[in-house]
């Protein structure tokens, strides 16, 4: 049984792969370079026991650079707690590591979010469009996409 | 269902006689139909609530004969369109719709499956009216189960008024 | 109508490329089929009637949640929030509440606490009633379908009395409630859940030793607590595995801390199980509201903050602040402090939480919602494979894909 991770062993643990851990609204939260995920991902997992993964999302700040920020959260079931990590990628090469060799529902919510904001998942071998359809141009969620543009599939009445 | 049109012609006695036994064919076969509809719920979203509180007790729709769904479209002749319709999904209402055979009448349950609801975005198709012909709108999100007995009765009403031609074209 | 004379595009692209053997036949499920629930499409590839593997499409609901928020105030996107889990819908309501509540720091008071300690409990009946009476229905058991959606109506019309709607109800304020509750609704309340109790005594009566239902879902669905956890499903799934694991005894929000109650666990982790659970759930439920019921405090409904609550209708009307706190409200939103937060709530599915992330203004950068019944798909195929055709319909129905939810 590890200890419980607070946000001190989490950053002594973690260096120099986690740039910054802090604590919000009850929530450990990681800031890390894209290159360092999985890495860190494999050490919560095994060292912290954080087993169960919550959610994957991105977040789109358009007008900053680097444009995209790729949200993961983790939970523990025995230590009841969560742990947000936080990395930023650029609009030019938006590409993370996959989580699928670790975790099995990594699969769906990676598709989900590349569908959305156009995120690539390196090492995910399944990124069709989940909650998109075939032949659906553009990432929705993004910014710079128009909410009412529509793109039907079957011809409108007249 | 677009009815065909009868021309006009000039009355004899012999037309009013023909049009007498249209008028009385097509009520009886109205009365019948109307009251032996087969719905195909195509459920998507949050009506299909109120389309399972419809169709149990105490709101039955078994009273209007519209209780036995047909989840075959070859079998059915009401398409309850219950819920949000997505760009996604449209082909196969589409599909769904083209596999039912003539007479076959359409409700829109529901405001997303009338207008889009409050969902004006990429995804969701402003009413299945743009897609396919839509015969009694039921607006509502959700409609009272009273509402969908209302739009039942109405769509009753409509099809005792409309012709229905059995043998020919016409008649 | 003349024949169409266009081709249908086809949404999805199947992740089977070609089949296993040559004796295989791949069938596609759905999307329109009574027991999808919805919108669900499955591509089961199968030997004879035995499944080899299943390829499951949602998205067939995907209705822009994410992008609808982000043009609505914070106040104005809570009948959206409402439309995710349709079945339970107070439980989102106060979900997203509290996290845009934590973000601006606001404490709730300790009635309304109760009350949507209360209200959440009774949407978790609703839901568990939902799902079980679709569940039996699609076995055949239409007596069981009827008694429960009896008692459900019962709700739905209660409901109604308190927020004006009988299935989405838009309840949830942040910083508290809509409205406080009409004379006689607690009373009402007693009797319902007297109503419910012979209700689901009769189903049970009808179900848990018949042969032919322990036939169909004992051992059928099987998933294990590590296969569980490592595809994601929290809430009664887990909890049929043998996982103790609940949000409301773990880590306890709202009034849970205070209520006695029983986390219900199953064994294997099969459809019987899973019946079972959300069964004993319901009653556990139900006991939490007798308690809540009797420990209501009073006092106001919402908390005193003139950034989120509206003031009252007379001041309104004859004070200039109030008048303008309302239009700020009204045309602008409440502001949110800049930040992000991430809150959850157990609901009847899981693990119900949202992410939302704040600019500081009266409308939200963002808002996510982590749904259970999305996660729940991503892993249902080690449900479906290896067992029979005839079994995708009841284990489907166990899992309890909401569409809302899924697709948000």
């Amino acid at each position: 049984m590890t200890t419980a991770p607070t946000q001190e062993l989490l950053k002594e643990r973690l260096a120099p792969a986690a740039s910054e851990v802090s604590t919000a609204h009850g929530v450990l939260v990681i800031a890390l370079p894209a290159a360092s995920l999985l890495e860190v991902v494999q050490k919560l997992r095994t060292e912290f026991l954080f087993d169960l993964f919550l959610d994957v999302t991105a977040v789109d700040w358009l007008g900053q650079t680097p444009r995209f920020e790729v949200v993961h959260h983790f939970y523990s079931t025995h230590h009841h707690l969560r742990v947000r990590l936080k990395t930023r990628v650029t609009e030019q090469d938006p590409t993370v590591d996959s989580l699928v060799s670790l975790y099995g529902s990594a699969r769906f919510m990676e598709r989900e979010c590349h569908d959305m904001y156009g995120i690539a998942f390196r090492g995910n071998p399944d990124l069709r469009p989940i909650l998109l359809y075939e032949g659906f141009e553009g990432h929705p969620l993004r910014k710079d996409y128009p909410k009412e543009r529509e793109q039907p599939l079957v011809p409108y009445r007249k | 269902m677009p009815s065909p049109t009868i021309p006009i012609r000039p009355a004899t006695a012999r037309t009013q006689a023909f049009e007498y036994l249209t008028t009385k064919k097509d009520e009886l076969v109205g009365w019948a139909r109307k009251f032996s509809l087969f719905p195909y719920p195509f459920v998507t979203a949050c009506c299909a609530m109120e389309f399972m509180a419809v169709s149990s007790s105490p709101y039955d729709t078994d009273r209007f004969g519209a209780a036995l769904p047909r989840f075959s479209p070859r079998q059915a002749d009401l398409l309850m369109v219950v819920g949000t319709v997505t760009h996604k999904q449209a082909p196969v209402l589409l599909k769904v719709y083209e596999q039912m055979c003539e007479p076959k009448w359409v409700m829109a349950f529901g405001v997303c499956a009338t207008s889009g609801g409050f969902y004006q975005n990429y995804a969701t198709v402003l009413g299945i009216d743009k897609i396919i012909p839509v015969d009694v709108y039921i607006p509502g999100c959700p409609p009272r189960p009273e509402m969908v007995i209302d739009g039942i009765m109405q769509l009753q009403d409509k099809i005792a008024r409309s012709r229905h031609p059995i043998l020919t074209r016409d008649f | 109508m003349p024949p169409l004379d266009i081709k249908l595009p086809n949404p999805v692209r199947s992740a089977f490329e070609s089949p296993l053997r040559d004796d295989t036949v791949t069938v596609n499920i759905g999307p329109s089929h009574p027991a999808t629930h919805g919108t669900v499409q499955i591509i089961a590839e199968l030997d004879g009637e035995r499944v080899l593997r299943t390829d499951v499409h949602c998205g067939y609901l995907h209705r822009g949640f994410e992008k609808e928020c982000e043009s609505h105030t914070w106040h104005n996107l809570i009948p959206y929030v409402d439309r995710l889990n349709y079945v339970s819908a107070l439980i989102n309501d106060f979900a997203y509440c509290e996290a845009v509540e934590k973000l601006m720091g606001i404490e709730i008071t300790p009635r309304c606490r109760y009350l949507r300690t209360l209200l959440s409990e009774y949407s978790r009946v609703v839901d568990h009633l939902t799902c079980i009476a679709a569940g039996l229905m699609e076995l055949g058991a239409m007596t069981a379908f009827l008694y429960l959606v009896m008692v459900r109506d019962y709700m739905y019309e209660h409901l109604a009395d308190l927020t004006g709607a009988r299935v989405t109800y838009t309840y949830g304020r942040i910083g508290g409630l809509a409205r406080e509750l009409p004379d006689g609704w607690l009373g009402r309340l007693g009797d319902i859940l007297d109503k419910y109790e012979v209700f689901v005594a009769r189903v049970h009566g009808l179900m848990d030793r018949n042969r032919i239902f322990i036939d169909r879902m004992r051992n059928v669905g099987v998933i294990s607590t590590a296969d569980a956890i490592n595809w994601g499903y929290t809430g009664p799934i887990l909890r049929s595995t043998g996982a103790p694991r609940d949000l409301r005894r773990d880590t306890p929000y709202l009034a849970y801390a205070e209520l006695d109650f029983e986390v219900s666990v199953g064994i294997n982790g099969d459809n019987y199980d899973r019946y079972y659970v959300r069964m004993r759930e319901m009653d556990e439920s139900v006991h939490m509201i007798r308690q809540l019921t009797d420990a209501l405090p009073d006092g106001p409904i919402n908390v005193d903050d003139r950034r989120c609550t509206f003031p009252e209708k007379h001041l309104v009307y004859t004070e200039i602040e109030s008048l303008i706190n309302h239009f700020k409200l009204v045309m602008d939103g409440p502001q949110v402090p800049a930040g992000d937060v991430y809150s959850a709530h157990e609901s009847p599915n899981g693990e119900l939480g949202f992410y939302i992330v704040s600019t500081g203004e009266g409308i939200p950068h963002k808002v996510h919602a982590r749904a259970p019944s999305f996660v729940h798909m991503g892993g249902v195929h080690k449900m479906l494979d290896g067992y029979q055709l005839a079994d995708i319909v009841p284990t489907f129905g166990s899992v309890n894909m909401i569409g809302g939810e899924c697709d948000r």
